[in-house]
């Protein structure tokens, strides 16, 4: 692998190719699309967050003028288990029941009819004319009450996975376990032990953009769907599944996306505007209000987790046991097994071990978040290292560096680590200015590690030479933190060529091979590695054209810069050629200049965070002014560092956002209370500080660049080190999310 | 012998067994062993990943398995 200061591409911070249109609102995202003959699809949604339907009927919907179709469950195929794909938690039976209700409905804001009429307008009309009659059920909205025997049951046909003999129905969907030496004997090693329970709320991914697709399917079944997506191809595939279909009749195109965070993995609204456009014969748009998306959509999982931590004098870690419950929503799935794994990775420890449970609530089905499980996971455990430190007079930093895995460490989860970055994010907080400046008067400062694993999985790319030596670089990974800007760097760096000679493009389904979603922080690693070996195949083609050119055999013929050249030694009286003269000359050679692969990339790095804040807190209101705030990341080698330095600052604003503000507000019938961005509040520039970043980059040796991956990760640590930066400033412990004004106050008066 | 070290998640379907050796010489090879060992492990095998030697691996084929590997399944990661 190349060392970082050799490269000439790489490294670099290029105008992002999107960034005109986005700024100038030529962009087209999901919503921004207008076909001929168009209509506008809606969705009924339940005013229960518990209830048995009776009976739907749709027909006083269809029988007004302007109303081109409708349908409810009956009209969808039965889909029962089945994989979902990529990175949706729970079955395809799960999601199908999820976007369209069949005999009860689970979570208020559940769809339970959808119509398709000539104007919005009409559509909402014809939802209210539907008639729905049920049987209300009561509703179990808290995680602990919803694993009390006895518990009102979301799914009566639901059986605790993981465990011996679950005989009897419960709304326990599995448990799960980690552990490895002797709690007792860790205890007793310890000259301290903390003991607490911690609670995160249920937050959603706060996109920009709400959910918003247009269809377009002609009498043979056949057709395109436009879509905001984090992955087009599982979006083709779980459509094509939940409707009976042949993915082969349907074309998925990728928008211009405003935010998934994980929340755009899963279809919500395609499934139904296809079949609406079926049914109709016409092309069906549908578009979530910012009401729905809060409803129906997302979230990621509340916890409530119970850590007992056992430390020695010197700051030794001897024991840590964790009980973890996750809300899943009303389907199985909550990120249980992320989170099991990653609470203690940033550690080395001896004995441990951590249970978490995914548990039915009557709430939205949840959805993957950015590091889904880690943050709340983490959150309890590095709250109770932050207590630890303070009971021993430790520098936290110093505390987490006398425990910190390293490469050769066996992580928590089983394997050793190969080459990781912790240890260098300690020392580079420890030597920040920001650290090493004195806590203002009246704040805090808070600390918290970070950890994502990051992953691979199955990518495509296809380079093509256009007749001037310009590079096009086809993938298939929608675009969100800046994936085509990182892809045409490595192709410049690859094939040697200036970064403003590459176009790269996503492509649809029908135009590039299969791609996993973007996410999991794995797009510059896996799609880049398609990338880089697409570049290498039209490398290989061009020292083939070359050497046929000169009547050189390909072997005699190298690549430098940019050009094919004789290899040493090889007596030839030629110029280089560059990729514009092999390209102009490809019509005598052998026809245009292409390059492809497909990996199924393995060997993801993992990527570790520190991050430290200094909040202030006033104590008359509860207000928080966050001061500064600095995280600290090894994300491998950085392609295209503003970007990286981007993905850390909205991390950690999300992270600020749900650690001080963000949370689901019920009534007792279940019905959210908040959802709109008016009452749950997600940061705005005013709330925060710049964020300062450093990237710590160990490269990756699995990868020919040394990406890591980097947009997991910086969501993780938010949550604890406000917690920590919080608790010091008032000097009291508080253990529960979200921090806000009333939170505060009212933990201060207890 | 390779090591190989099963999840809290497969005790159910081994009877406990936690860790056992093997002398497979590549990832295919192990899935066949183990899956004949304990049938009922099937379904669990086949959506875990697998770490060999520290590499962490979401879809395994025929990845080499040296003599003195340590091989740990684990859950297939997901992310956001």
């Amino acid at each position: 692998m190349a060392e970082a200061v050799d490269y000439k591409q790489i490294g670099t911070r290029p105008v992002r190719p999107d960034g005109v249109d986005k700024v100038t609102g030529r962009a087209r995202f999901g919503a921004d699309l207008i076909l001929p003959n168009m209509v506008h699809g809606r969705v009924l949604r339940s005013p229960h967050a518990h209830a048995r339907i009776k009976s739907i009927d749709l027909a006083p919907a269809l029988e007004m003028d302007g109303v081109v179709a409708a349908i409810s469950g009956a009209d969808f195929p039965d889909v029962e288990g089945g994989e979902v794909g990529g990175e949706g938690g729970g079955t395809l039976g799960d999601v199908a029941k999820n976007i369209m209700a069949r005999d009860k409905v689970l979570y208020h804001g559940h769809a339970v009819a959808a119509v398709a009429a000539t104007s919005p307008a009409l559509a909402n009309a014809a939802l209210e004319a539907i008639k729905v009659e049920y049987e209300v059920l009561p509703p179990v909205l808290d995680v602990l009450a919803a694993m009390e025997d006895g518990a009102v049951l979301v799914n009566e046909n639901n059986f605790t996975q993981g465990v011996e003999s679950a005989d009897k129905p419960s709304n326990v969907a599995a448990v799960g376990k980690l552990a490895r030496g002797n709690l007792d004997e860790g205890f007793a090693a310890a000259d301290l032990v903390i003991e607490r329970e911690y609670k995160v709320p249920m937050a959603h991914q706060g996109y920009i953009e709400p959910h918003a697709c247009v269809a377009s399917i002609d009498e043979t079944g056949r057709g395109s769907v436009w879509c905001c997506t984090q992955g087009h191809f599982e979006f083709r595939a779980n459509t094509a599944k939940i409707l009976n279909k042949d993915i082969a009749d349907l074309k998925f195109i990728a928008s211009e996306i405003g935010g998934g965070f994980g929340g755009k993995t899963v279809v919500y609204l395609e499934p139904l505007a296809v079949m609406l456009s079926e049914k109709s014969g016409q092309p069906v748009k549908m578009t979530m209000t910012r009401e729905e998306v809060f409803r129906a959509t997302g979230p990621t999982s509340g916890t409530v987790a119970r850590v007992k931590l056992g430390v020695k004098n010197d700051g030794t870690i001897t024991a840590a046991d964790a009980w973890v419950a996750f809300e899943a929503g009303a389907f199985a799935g909550a990120p249980t097994m992320p989170g099991m794994m990653a609470i203690y990775a940033p550690y080395d420890l001896e004995n441990f071990s951590v249970e978490v449970f995914d548990v039915l609530v009557n709430k939205p089905k949840v959805a993957a978040y950015r590091a889904p499980g880690a943050p709340q996971t983490m959150h309890a455990f590095e709250c109770a290292l932050d207590e630890a430190a303070i009971a021993l007079d430790m520098d936290p930093l110093d505390l987490r560096m006398k425990n910190a895995a390293d490469e050769g460490t066996q992580a928590p989860y089983g394997p050793k680590f190969p080459a990781i970055g912790f240890k260098a994010c300690l020392e580079a907080a420890k030597a920040h200015p920001n650290y090493t400046k004195p806590v203002p008067e009246g704040a805090g400062r808070g600390v918290s590690a970070g950890f994502w694993f990051n992953i691979g999985m199955q990518s495509s790319a296809e380079i093509n030479i256009n007749e001037n030596g310009t590079v096009m670089v086809i993938e298939g990974s929608p675009d969100i933190g800046g994936s085509r800007a990182s892809m045409c760097l490595m192709a410049a760096e690859t094939l040697g060529v200036e970064y403003d000679q590459v176009r790269a493009q996503v492509g649809d389904t029908e135009s590039t091979g299969f791609c996993n979603v973007t996410g999991g922080s794995r797009t510059t690693f896996a799609t880049g590695l398609a990338v880089t070996q697409a570049c290498e195949d039209v490398i290989a083609e061009c020292k083939k054209r070359a050497a046929m050119s000169w009547g050189l055999d390909e072997d005699q013929v190298e690549w430098q810069d940019g050009s094919a050249v004789p290899g040493p030694g090889v007596n030839a009286d030629v110029s280089p050629m560059s990729l514009a003269d092999l390209a102009g000359s490809a019509a005598k050679t052998g026809g245009p200049i292409q390059g492809r692969a497909s990996v199924n990339a393995q060997g993801a790095g993992a990527s570790f965070s520190i991050n430290f804040t200094d909040i202030a807190v006033d104590r008359d209101t509860g207000k928080t002014e966050v001061l500064s705030y600095t995280a600290i990341q090894d994300a491998g080698t950085a392609i295209h560092p503003a970007y990286v330095e981007g993905q850390m600052q909205g991390g950690a604003a999300q992270g600020l956002g749900w650690a001080l503000n963000e949370e689901y507000v019920y009534d007792d019938n279940g019905v959210m209370e908040n959802a709109g961005f008016l009452d749950y509040r997600i940061p705005v520039a005013s709330d925060l500080p710049m964020i300062d970043t450093e990237i710590v980059e160990v490269p990756n040796p699995s990868h020919p660049y040394g990406v890591r991956g980097v947009g997991e990760t910086p969501i993780v640590a938010p949550l604890a080190a406000v917690s920590n930066a919080v608790s010091r400033a008032v000097g009291k412990r508080l253990c529960d999310l979200p921090l806000s004004p009333p939170n505060i106050l009212a933990a201060l008066d207890d | 012998m390779a090591t190989v070290v099963f999840p809290d998640s497969f005790l159910e379907f081994t009877a406990g067994t936690r860790e056992v050796e093997t002398a497979a010489p590549c990832y295919r090879d192990l899935l066949t062993e183990l899956k004949a060992r304990w049938p009922d492990l099937t379904e669990m095998l086949d959506r875990s990943a697998v770490a060999i030697d520290g590499q962490i691996y979401q879809d395994a084929f025929l990845e080499e398995i040296q003599p003195h590997s340590e091989v740990f399944f684990m859950a297939r990661i997901e992310g956001g």
